[in-house]
């Protein structure tokens, strides 16, 4: 070890910035919130001993429980509804040609470099009681009354599919380059009809664009907290809301941080099937 | 290319972009209710350069991101070149650990680097926020540098080490003109990222530093505020020009 550090200083100082960093801003922050999470509350230290599991008790409190159920609820309608707008739009994209396709994706990626806040805040100018969709619709006749669109369940997905969006169509996007015409034209000589097509080509060779596209979506959309803050009012919480809720107002840590180590682990689950499904299609490709 | 598919793409992009347009427009509407066409007016840009708390907090952020940027790209560019060039025990554990970074919700991280600050006795303020935009930050700059390594000519560090140029020398005079576009580009990303983020920075932000994202949060939270609007449209139209330079950087260096 001394002699290569003799021998290769700047190697040597580089591992070791790079090293440092990692280690002491992700992997003790993140040993410290496992800690705190089987701790006990403290008003003054925010934990002390002794150890429990108290923290995880309380998660499978009702009251939680539901919260934890409805933001579960939420993230999945988001993650559905960006995968079916996705889908195909990812889809027809990657069949635009090549000049188009730049252009196309500079118009996606926009909104992504765009504060995320200012987009939700003009989400609001087009739900409330008097705004913009509201008078469109009762002008054109739909309507009589303005009707409840802001501070609802709906609004908070509409919010998270539109800043989240982008997130799904591009992984898939890269999976739709990646499909070659001729497995589609060798599928449809070995007369495959549309739909078997579809089902036993299309569909599994994209399923890693998918399950990337999905990690990218259903984890933010538990933890933005600040979209129900705008659009969705106290009923509807995701549990990005309850962790800070437990962290900044109720200063409960070993409660937020058992609640972020559920967040974790789901994210966990996600990578590994990922992994998973990009494994199986490297070996059936072989 | 069939015309469903030709207008299925205008719809999805016309939804993405309603908004946006929405906004712009509304910031140049002179009525206050911020609901109903009252003229063309630019008194909610006026208000805002009138606010002197909104201005102090809009240098802050701009300091913050331009400094943060500047860390996570040298920082992430020496790991790109590590991860890239040298073979060393734990490179996978690395690996990991900035892809983690890169995936974990944004909320994991802040809660732990606020038990980290809390507990070293750190002051949350300007160096809490710089730490942590600098670590959300580093992954973005370490896979664009990354990106482009991938397709360098190999024979050229060795070249320049048969030449006799030290690992230092052979990194300053190679390896960093081939990287500096993607440094640029990292670095541009890197800045936006900083100036977007809630999230992490409503936890590890203090009273002392009031940055912008955390002003329009606090703003936005209770009614509509005719000078957001104003406020979105200038950090609009600065991050298309960052984007456009960015984009410009990057083609401009594949021809």
């Amino acid at each position: 070890m001394m002699q290569s550090i003799k021998q290769q200083p700047f190697r040597a100082a580089v591992l070791v910035l790079v090293w440092g960093w990692l280690l002491f801003l992700v992997l003790a922050p993140n040993i410290l919130v496992v800690g705190a999470s089987v701790m006990t509350r403290d008003p003054s230290t925010f934990i002390s001993l002794p150890l429990n599991f108290d923290a995880y008790r309380q998660l499978f409190n009702p009251l939680y429980l539901d919260v934890f159920l409805h933001s579960l609820y939420m993230a999945v309608m988001t993650t559905l509804i960006c995968l079916l707008i996705g889908y195909p739009f990812a889809w027809a994209l990657s069949r635009v040609e090549k000049r188009r396709q730049m252009l196309l994706i500079f118009l996606l990626i926009v909104p992504f470099w765009t504060n995320s806040l200012v987009r939700t805040y003009a989400l609001k100018l087009i739900l409330a009681t008097n705004g913009l969709l509201n008078s469109a619709l009762m002008s054109l006749g739909v309507i009589d009354e303005p009707a409840q669109l802001l501070y609802t369940e709906g609004a908070v997905i509409v919010g998270l599919v539109y800043l989240l969006l982008p997130f799904m169509i591009l992984p898939l996007y890269s999976v739709f380059e990646d499909l070659r015409q001729d497995v589609l034209l060798a599928s449809h000589d070995l007369g495959a009809g549309r739909f078997a097509t579809f089902k036993n080509v299309i569909v599994p060779l994209t399923l890693p664009g998918v399950l990337a596209g999905v990690m990218l979506v259903l984890l933010p959309a538990m933890g933005l907290f600040f979209v129900p803050d705008i659009l969705g009012g106290s009923r509807n919480l995701l549990v990005g809301n309850v962790i800070k809720n437990q962290f900044l107002d109720a200063r409960n840590w070993p409660f937020g941080a058992a609640a972020s180590i559920v967040l974790t682990l789901t994210m966990a689950l996600l990578m590994f099937a990922h992994r998973l499904s990009k494994r199986r299609l490297g070996e059936e490709g072989a | 290319m069939g015309w469903l598919s030709r207008s299925y793409l205008a719809l999805v992009y016309l939804l993405l972009y309603v908004p946006i347009v929405v906004l712009v427009v509304f910031s140049f509407n002179d009525s206050r209710t911020g609901y109903n066409w009252g003229g063309l007016s630019l008194r909610w840009y006026e208000s805002l350069f009138n606010n002197h708390a909104m201005v102090q907090a809009m240098w802050n952020s701009l300091w913050l991101a331009l400094t943060a940027a500047t860390v996570s790209t040298l920082i992430g560019a020496l790991t790109a070149l590590a991860l890239h060039r040298y073979r060393f025990r734990g490179k996978r554990v690395l690996n990991g650990m900035l892809f983690v970074v890169m995936m974990s919700p944004e909320i994991v991280l802040a809660i732990s680097l606020l038990g980290l600050f809390l507990l070293l006795g750190l002051k949350l303020g300007y160096v809490s926020l710089l730490l942590a935009h600098v670590t959300f930050c580093l992954p973005f700059v370490v896979i664009t540098v990354m990106a482009r390594l991938a397709g360098f000519d190999e024979r050229l560090p060795e070249a320049a080490r048969d030449l006799g140029a030290s690992d230092f020398t052979m990194t300053r005079t190679v390896l960093i003109p081939v990287i500096m576009p993607a440094l640029m580009a990292g670095w541009l990303l890197g800045f936006t990222l900083s100036m977007d983020d809630v999230v992490v920075s409503t936890f590890v932000s203090g009273p002392s530093y009031e940055i912008l994202p955390l002003r329009i949060y606090s703003m936005v939270r209770v009614g509509l505020k005719p000078e957001v609007n104003a406020l979105g449209t200038l950090l609009l139209v600065f991050s298309l020009v960052m984007l456009m330079v960015s984009q410009w950087i990057l083609s401009r260096s594949k021809q």
